[in-house]
């Protein structure tokens, strides 16, 4: 299982035409990523860990390079077959959260089930509960963005990456608008799913946040500068539990 | 996405904007109500305009003697008789777009009250005149029954031009007689004054009795001068016309070679008249209509071309977790038609209502019919289908990426 590839990229380009001039985003990335793995992909900006994301996402198709997403060739797919592979293997959280404004968290967990005809009403209420209950929302479903803290809307978009049961979950920088106890707290949660089994792709720029992951890929200037894994994984449990308690008042 | 699924987040989408949903409407509801109100205003008029026409006699058909060859010579139509009460009998029994039939048997001649005379027509017709073929209504008294027509009875009704002669000092006619030459005659009631025709005949100046007693009584004859008729409705009587000449053909035994012995006369030039102005009217609401629901029909695409502007992020996101193009596009779709068949729904009940409200308090007559309903509805539909669709398309086709990213 563990051996099971999830990720398979072998020489990504990727080139973007600016008027007469060509940027070349990607230089010829190559790494796989194995089933329940969690790893971080770090970089500066202008590193091409964005384009990166997006192609990982699906959202983007390599100008070279095959990328294998769960074994599907994604370069050899059209638009509305990304849109199809996006909503059946890939859970994203993104760091402004990104959910529907006035509308329930409930909802906005059964929104990708929405995209997918084979599941019924009854079914996608019923998963939408089990990942609110997931990320430790069973108490607000009814709850909309506005009524919930950054770090619970965050944990209502991770539910919203878990419902469709993706092959994997791919975050953007996904503690970057959160103070830093939800910050531990949101990264206890990750490592609890990727303990559960889940790989988890987790794109960022703090090294702290690096520290929690099983294996670390730095970027810079379209190539792999260094893929390592963490020989000292932190606990974000731990950490969160070391922290100075603020005093409510 | 199915169907249900679609409606759900357009009406979701649609709540979290309220008020600017119903602004939206708001044009369309104006635009539909504005059409329904008007067309019932329009075919309420229509529907006056042609009972007042019905009444000065636009679906009549007057049947006549036509002119003989009598060894050679043509005869004058009024010298020839060839209409009979068989004529009639046949007419009452075979033709399909006649409502009523009457034999009509005129005589010219003086009436007479005390000191008072006058020179008048009687028309001896049978009940079914007055009230289906002529809708003349009686001022007093009773009219007469086929009982009258059956046993001849010296019974009759008068005119108003026919009253003020006789009758100059305002006295009751009802019950009174007088002579029509030298038959005396019960008034038994009168007639509520009808003005002049298209063509200029004081139509009051006339008595009206059963025929059997012009006929027999009066003329001492066996044939009629005229047949009344009347058709259906004004758009039958092309088709009654024709049905006539064939009943009245066989019924003469005439070849097929041989010229028809009477003539079919109808109020064409009153029927052109009216179907041309109801046509205008016609035009008119349809123009009217057509501006009001365009205007609505921009308001909506602007305000989805703004919707869409709004929500790139929204839209962004749907596609990242796997919203086709064509799901956003019909996401979208589905607002614009909702927005407009909810204004439409809406519209039809202001519409209606108002068309009431200018019966009750302006007492103008209004029709409201299922086709402007109908109609105004599809309209809806097609204005929401079609200005939708733009806003919707420019959706789609927004790259996933950049709408992500999109502040």
């Amino acid at each position: 299982m563990s051996n099971q590839k999830i990720l398979e990229l072998k020489d990504i380009k990727r080139e973007f035409r600016m008027g007469s001039e060509i940027v070349r985003a990607l230089k010829g990335v190559t790494f796989d990523v194995a089933a329940g793995e969690f790893i971080t992909i770090m970089g500066s900006s202008g590193s091409g860990k964005t384009t990166l994301l997006n192609t990982l996402g699906c959202l983007d198709k390599p100008t070279e390079g095959t990328y294998l997403l769960d074994g599907v060739d994604v370069r050899k797919l059209g638009r509305n077959e990304l849109a199809r592979l996006r909503n059946h293997k890939i859970g994203f959280v993104f760091q402004a959260y990104n959910l529907l404004p006035r509308t329930s968290a409930l909802e906005n967990v059964e929104l990708p089930l929405l995209y997918n005809q084979t599941i019924s009403a009854k079914e996608r209420k019923d998963r939408a509960v089990a990942a609110l209950e997931a990320v430790n929302l069973g108490d607000r479903l009814d709850h909309t963005p506005n009524q919930l803290s950054g770090g619970q809307q965050q944990r209502v978009a991770i539910a919203r990456a878990l419902v469709n049961e993706p092959v994997m979950i791919l975050a953007d920088e996904a503690t970057g608008n959160l103070d830093s106890r939800s910050s531990y707290s949101i990264m206890a949660l990750f490592q609890e799913l990727n303990a559960k089994g889940k790989t988890i792709v987790f794109v960022t720029h703090e090294p702290d946040i690096a520290s929690f992951s099983s294996r670390t890929i730095m970027l810079r200037d379209g190539r792999v500068m260094k893929d390592s894994a963490n020989e000292n994984r932190k606990s974000a449990k731990e950490v969160l539990a070391a922290l100075p308690q603020t005093e409510d008042y | 996405m199915n169907f249900f699924n679609l409606l759900r987040i357009a009406l979701r989408a649609l709540q979290r904007n309220k008020l600017r949903a119903f602004l939206t409407m708001l044009g369309i509801i104006i635009g539909v109500a504005s059409v329904i109100a008007m067309v019932a205003i329009g075919q309420g008029s229509k529907q006056s305009i042609q009972q007042q026409l019905s009444g000065m006699g636009s679906n009549m058909i007057i049947i006549r003697p036509n002119s003989n060859i009598s060894a050679g010579a043509r005869l004058d139509a009024t010298s020839v008789q060839t209409l009979t009460l068989d004529d009639v009998k046949a007419l009452q029994k075979q033709a399909a777009h006649l409502s009523a039939v009457t034999p009509l048997a005129s005589a010219k001649g003086q009436a007479i009250y005390g000191n008072n005379n006058w020179p008048t027509t009687i028309q001896g017709v049978n009940p079914e005149y007055l009230d289906s073929i002529r809708q003349w209504p009686l001022q007093d008294g009773i009219e007469f029954t086929d009982r009258d027509v059956q046993s001849q009875n010296k019974v009759c009704l008068l005119g108003q031009t026919v009253i003020t002669n006789l009758f100059p000092n305002g006295e009751n006619p009802v019950g009174k007689y007088i002579r029509f030459g030298k038959v005396p005659l019960l008034v038994i009631g009168t007639l509520t004054a009808k003005g002049e025709s298209a063509f200029g005949q004081d139509q009051d100046d006339v008595i009206l009795s059963p025929f059997t007693t012009v006929q027999r009584r009066i003329l001492s004859t066996i044939y009629l001068q005229n047949i009344y008729a009347s058709a259906i409705d004004e758009n039958s009587t092309t088709a009654a016309t024709d049905e006539i000449s064939q009943i009245l053909r066989t019924s003469h035994r005439l070849k097929p070679t041989d010229e028809d012995d009477f003539a079919v006369r109808t109020m064409q030039e009153l029927i052109n008249t009216f179907s041309s102005t109801s046509q205008l009217l016609t035009v008119l609401l349809a123009v009217i209509s057509g501006i009001s629901l365009l205007v609505g029909g921009i308001g909506i695409m602007n305000i989805m071309y703004v919707s869409v502007t709004e929500r790139t992020k929204e839209i962004g996101l749907r596609m990242s977790i796997g919203a086709r193009g064509i799901d956003i596009l019909l996401q979208f779709l589905t607002e614009a038609i909702l927005i407009s068949i909810t204004g439409g729904i809406i519209g039809v009940i202001l519409g209606i209502t108002s068309a009431k409200l200018v019966t009750v308090f302006l007492s103008w007559p209004t029709l409201v019919t299922e086709y402007s309903i109908l109609l105004s509805f599809l309209v809806c539909f097609i204005t929401g289908v079609f200005f939708g669709y733009y806003p919707a398309q420019k959706a789609s086709r927004l790259d996933p990426i950049e709408a992500l990213r999109y502040e």
